[in-house]
């Protein structure tokens, strides 16, 4: 197995700790562990993709990070704090097809759900919060839609609409479940310029990708994980047919 | 009107339309949130399992005060939500087995109460069954008061926990990630819709109060689009067949309150879905015949349009291309010149001007079709451009 260590991926003049830090993590549903052992670092500032084949435990690792399944083991440190410290500066991005998009409510009010933890309990979205909301669906280029009942926007709209959310939350770090799957060209180009737009404010974003053949035009870094790590680190270090078969298996090519 | 005018004057019958209203006040504002949660049918386990509820603070108690019945049927129907809502998070029950299970032994083991506790010679036992179908005459100000009391607390946390309540019934793993309690949240609502189904117990009793949560929010759900004028309108839909419903059962002797009740609203949500604009499913299936006849009409163009060009459009031509019969093509045809495509010279068809421009947009967006479909229709459009 090629395990690098995860700790050499620092860049030393960094002071500031990892967004995020993972140790011995270990994710168990019933009987079968979904998660084993899993120690990772994630660095600021980048472009991360978590990669692997069905059922490797990819969006769990993004669940169990943010405390939505339990962990049978292990640490997670965001900026060197725990969870709780940081939530506010965490953006979190669902699969589209985790929520019920004939929910009665349109596509500004999604947006504003993102400001929810800042405006914290009881206290309603004002004017000030719909102003917040309408620049982050302007940046996914959906201001035109912003009244737009949520089931009327087609799925690569909705993907947007969810990620103009985690835009409003304003976070340092933001973590997307498969921001790419059935979206269509322009969703696409859409949330790759949303990324490095983060990018260059020094926001670091880890995605759950799922298409071998972008992660080379997409990332900066690479997580290759199949219930373990596979190899985590640069991408031109990492992205090798080598770990992709640990990986995949036999059958994967890299497919070019 | 003259009965209208008797809920102010008449002291019953103002009971009886007053708790009536507060059930499909409370009942319209939590059922919006259990249908959007897919949780209606929670609300009739928990009617149902406030039936056993009801018994035990009987014989616990001794009394038959609506208070300490009512408070009886809340704990146990919470109890039997609580159970259910565990018995989905941690075993692989399917969610409708989990539902059929509970329900129907809470309400078993509270039917075999009741007979226990009407064996007993508990001279004060009479009416202790008329919880199951309900039975409003018995309404008294007092009644009222204790449900107003209790539909007030509970729409006062709704108005204060709006925005959280919102939040985790539309994406509760989002709601996890900014840190709501969205389990706490769950079983908060959860307990506010065992509190409408105390208010509903006198009034529709334990078999029909799920109908008051489901029937006011599915209406509401087909008029608007948000949330908010969502709970709006179920609220008032609730209350206005509270009303109607006391006010109908009040016109003659022997009319059921709470079954009228029931009625009423669930011919409002009938109304709501076969009617609604937009959503209504009247016009959805006009919707779709105008479209289906519409995609018929342009492919019969297409066919008029060939011959037009290549060959001679009769009705025996066209009979021949779409494989049907002279007398149908004829009839076709028709419909054609209808919709002013096509024009009869002496013993043929030529296409209108409007018809040729026409089939000419047809075949222009066709030829779009095979690139942004792929092979899927690609090779079956070919032939007909």
């Amino acid at each position: 197995m090629i395990r690098p260590t995860t700790s050499d991926q620092f860049s030393p003049i960094s002071l500031r700790p990892a967004p995020l830090e993972v140790r011995d993590l270990t994710v168990a549903y019933r009987e079968k562990p979904v998660l084993w052992d899993v120690d990772l670092v994630i660095p600021e500032g980048q472009l991360c993709a978590i990669v692997g084949p069905n059922g490797a435990g990819k969006s769990t690792l993004l669940k169990a990070v943010l405390g939505m399944v339990p962990r049978a083991s292990g640490t997670v440190q965001f900026f060197g704090q725990p969870l709780q410290a940081v939530r506010r500066h965490i953006g979190y991005v669902p699969q589209r097809s985790s929520v019920d998009w004939d929910f009665p409510t349109n596509a500004l009010d999604v947006v504003l759900m993102g400001l929810y933890g800042r405006l914290g309990w009881f206290r309603r979205p004002g004017r000030a919060e719909r102003e917040e909301a309408m620049r982050a669906l302007e940046q996914v280029g959906l201001a035109a839609f912003a009244q737009r009942q949520i089931a009327q926007l087609s799925g690569g709209q909705q993907q947007r609409v969810f990620l103009a959310r985690a835009l409003a939350q304003n976070s340092d770090l933001y973590f997307m479940d498969e921001p790419f799957a059935g979206v269509d060209a322009v969703t696409e180009e859409a949330i790759l310029q949303v990324m490095h737009e983060l990018k260059g404010r020094g926001k670091t974003v880890v995605v759950v990708h799922h298409d071998l053949e972008t992660v080379r035009d997409y990332f900066d870094h690479l997580t290759l994980l199949n219930v373990q790590v596979i190899a985590s680190g640069p991408l031109e270090q990492t992205f090798t047919a080598e770990n992709l078969k640990a990986t995949y298996g036999e059958r994967m090519s890299l497919g070019r | 009107m003259e009965l209208f005018l008797a809920i102010f004057t008449d002291y019953t019958l103002r009971n009886v339309a007053l708790g009536a209203a507060l059930l499909g006040l409370v009942g319209g504002v939590l059922g919006s949130f259990a249908t959007l949660r897919r949780q209606s049918l929670l609300g009739d386990v928990l009617a149902h399992a406030s039936l056993p509820g009801i018994c035990l603070a009987f014989l616990l108690t001794g009394v038959k005060a609506p208070l300490v019945l009512l408070l009886g049927a809340g704990a146990v129907g919470w109890l039997a939500s609580l159970l259910m809502l565990a018995i989905l998070r941690t075993t692989r029950l399917p969610e409708d087995s989990a539902l059929g299970v509970i329900l129907s032994s809470f309400f078993g083991f509270g039917i075999g109460l009741l007979t226990f506790i009407q064996h007993s010679r508990n001279s004060n036992q009479a009416g202790l069954d008329k919880f199951i179908f309900g039975q409003a005459a018995t309404i008294v100000g007092e009644d009222v008061a204790t449900m107003a009391l209790l539909g007030g607390v509970a729409l006062l946390l709704v108005g204060l926990l709006y925005k959280e309540f919102k939040l985790i019934s539309f994406d509760p793993a989002y709601a996890a990630s900014l840190g709501l309690p969205v389990r706490g949240l769950g079983t908060l609502l959860t307990s506010l819709t065992v509190v409408a189904v105390m208010i509903g117990l006198q009034t529709v009793g334990v078999v029909l109060m799920a109908a008051m949560l489901i029937a006011p929010a599915a209406a509401a759900r087909q008029w608007t689009n948000r949330l908010s004028s969502m709970i709006w309108l179920s609220a008032g839909f609730g209350v206005l067949s509270g009303l109607l419903g006391a006010l109908i059962s009040a016109t003659r002797e022997n009319l059921p309150t709470g079954p009228l009740v029931v009625l009423t609203a669930s011919l409002i949500s009938l109304f709501s879905l076969l009617l609604a604009p937009e959503r209504g499913l009247v016009w959805d299936w006009q919707r779709t015949r105008a479209n289906r006849r519409r995609i018929r009409l342009e492919r019969l163009l297409l066919d008029a349009h060939v011959l037009h060009n290549h060959a001679e459009l009769t009705p025996l031509s066209l009979a021949q291309r779409r494989r049907s019969t002279p007398a149908r093509a004829k009839a076709e045809l028709e419909e054609l010149a209808a919709q002013g495509w096509v024009v009869q010279r002496n013993d043929h068809w030529e296409l209108s001007e409007r018809g040729h421009a026409e089939a000419h947009r047809l075949e222009q967006a066709m030829r779009v079709l095979p690139k942004t479909l792929g092979p899927l229709v690609g090779g079956g459009m070919g032939g007909a451009s």
